[in-house]
Order: structure tokens, then sequence, then C-alpha cells
């Protein structure tokens, strides 16, 4: 009986002294990426927020940035407005 | 949908490294780390060309190819991001990419070097939008606020552009065929289907 207590109690012990080898889980890929909401999103209220589009509309956001692109880099679109 | 590219024209680029500098205010960078900066070729002679130099976002990117956590992820946009949470700061990234664009911060205890950092498209990073710990950690989310580069809307010259390929492009084939030359460049015909150019 006593035999039997002693070997219980060991294998519990070297389980639990074990226990702490193990490795943190190291899985690769998307599931380490944290997620990204997208920029069509927008940032919510912001004093830094450009107004003319609407926030979670991706066709609204698009031709907005599309505009501001083109309007504020081709100069030849504007000169010959 | 919107493919958000840069291109620099260096028949513009004066080398005033204003790019560089709305780069590093806008995000607060470090000191030692530039996301952005001005290459010029042949310096010093006449005839010397300046272009502005920073992550290309590719379409095929090989920091992501050769990253062994995979921080890496492209966004809808075609955006190349990181995460600094994954990154293990190893510097393969800076081996493969043909841009010099990831830098890595060195002002930790016996110059140890830190998590990769790079241009972000100023789209931000994998934590909330607008969030004060993306600015932290990868800088302002002017894309999420509707604005373009800082860089780009930055630039004096209008040498550098931003944001979707198409508009890109279109700006850029309207100034060489006013200019009557550039149409000779290496992949001219490629992307416009005519070694001569014209609209």
């Amino acid at each position: 009986m006593m035999r039997t207590t002693w070997t219980v109690a060991a294998a519990l012990a070297a389980a639990l002294g074990l226990s702490a080898c193990g490795d943190r889980p190291q899985t690769l890929g998307a599931s380490g990426v944290k997620q990204d909401s997208p920029a069509y999103q927008g940032v919510g209220a912001s004093q830094y927020a450009k107004p003319g589009w609407q926030a979670g509309d991706r066709n609204s956001w698009e031709q907005h940035l599309r505009a501001r692109a083109a309007y504020g880099q081709h100069e030849y679109s504007r000169s010959t407005q | 949908m919107a493919r958000m590219k840069f291109v620099c024209d260096a028949e513009r680029c004066i080398e005033c490294n204003g790019c560089v500098t709305a780069c590093k205010n806008e995000h607060e960078v470090p000191w030692g780390v530039n996301r952005r900066r001005v290459v010029t070729i042949n310096d010093g002679v006449p005839g010397e060309k300046s272009i502005s130099v920073a992550c290309m976002h590719c379409s095929d990117a090989p920091c992501m190819a050769v990253c062994p956590v995979q921080c890496f992820y492209r966004t809808d946009e075609g955006v190349v991001l990181h995460d600094k949470d994954v990154c293990i700061g190893c510097g393969y990234c800076s081996y493969a990419c043909p841009f010099g664009a990831p830098q890595f911060p060195s002002q930790g205890t016996f110059g140890v070097r830190g998590k990769m950092d790079k241009c972000t498209f100023c789209a931000g990073g994998p934590e909330a939008n607008g969030s004060q710990a993306e600015f932290e950690k990868y800088g302002r989310n002017r894309l999420a606020e509707g604005k373009l580069p800082a860089c780009a809307e930055m630039c004096s010259t209008k040498a550098l552009l931003a944001g979707d390929g198409d508009v890109v492009a279109d700006i850029f084939r309207t100034r060489v065929v006013q200019r009557g030359k550039g149409a000779e460049v290496w992949g001219w015909g490629t992307a416009y289907g005519s070694a001569k150019g014209g609209a």
C-alpha cells in the first residue's frame, strides 16, 4: 500500500514538474498577425479625419481618394479646367 | 478596387528632402530610422538625378516571402504592412528588400536591434484605426482619415506621386506625353502597350 502511494505521488510530481517543459503554441500564419480593420472604416470622430466621404462605404472612400490624388497631383488636369 | 502605389518622377525631384521631413514629422519616427530617403545618382555632376525611395509595397513582396514568423500581411488596397508584436527583429526582410526599406531602431542596451520599422503608406498597422497604440507603433493612419501619404502630399514639385495605381499612372503618362520624352524608359511598352507612348 505504501509502495503504491509513493509510486502515485512520484508520478504526479513528475507530471507536475514536466508540465513546465511544454512549448508555447508557435503556430505560424494568419493566426499570428492581429486583425487590421480596413482603412475605409475610417477613424471615427477625429479632428484629423477629412470630410467628404462616408466611413464604412468602400466605394465612397475609394472615389474620395481618387479625386484627392487627381486634384492634388495632376496639374495638367487642373490647368485645363 | 484601388491598388496603392508610389512613383517618383526623377525629372522633377530636386532633392529637397521634403518627403523625408514630412514622413518623420507625421509619424514621429525615432532618430536613426528613415522610412523614406532621397537617393541621388551622379551627385554633383551636371544632369544628376534624384529619386525618393521607401517601401514600394511590392505586389510579390520579398520581405513577406522570407519572414520566418510571417509578420507581414497585405491589405485589400495592396499596402504591405507588418505586425510589430509578431516581428522578432531578425533582419531577414532587410536583406531581401531591394529598396532598403526595412529599418531597425538601435537605441536599446548594447545597440540591440529592435523591431523592424518601415513605410506604411500612411496606413497604420494592426491596431484600431486612429488609436494611440497604432500611432505609437506604426504612425498615423492617414488613409483611414481620407488622406494620401504625407510624403507625396507635401512634395513641393509633385515629383513623388502616391495613390491608386490607375491615377498615378495616368498622371505620369500625361507628363511624359507633354514632355515629349520618357517613353523610351524601360517598361513603358509593358505598362502602356506602345513603345512610343502617347495617350
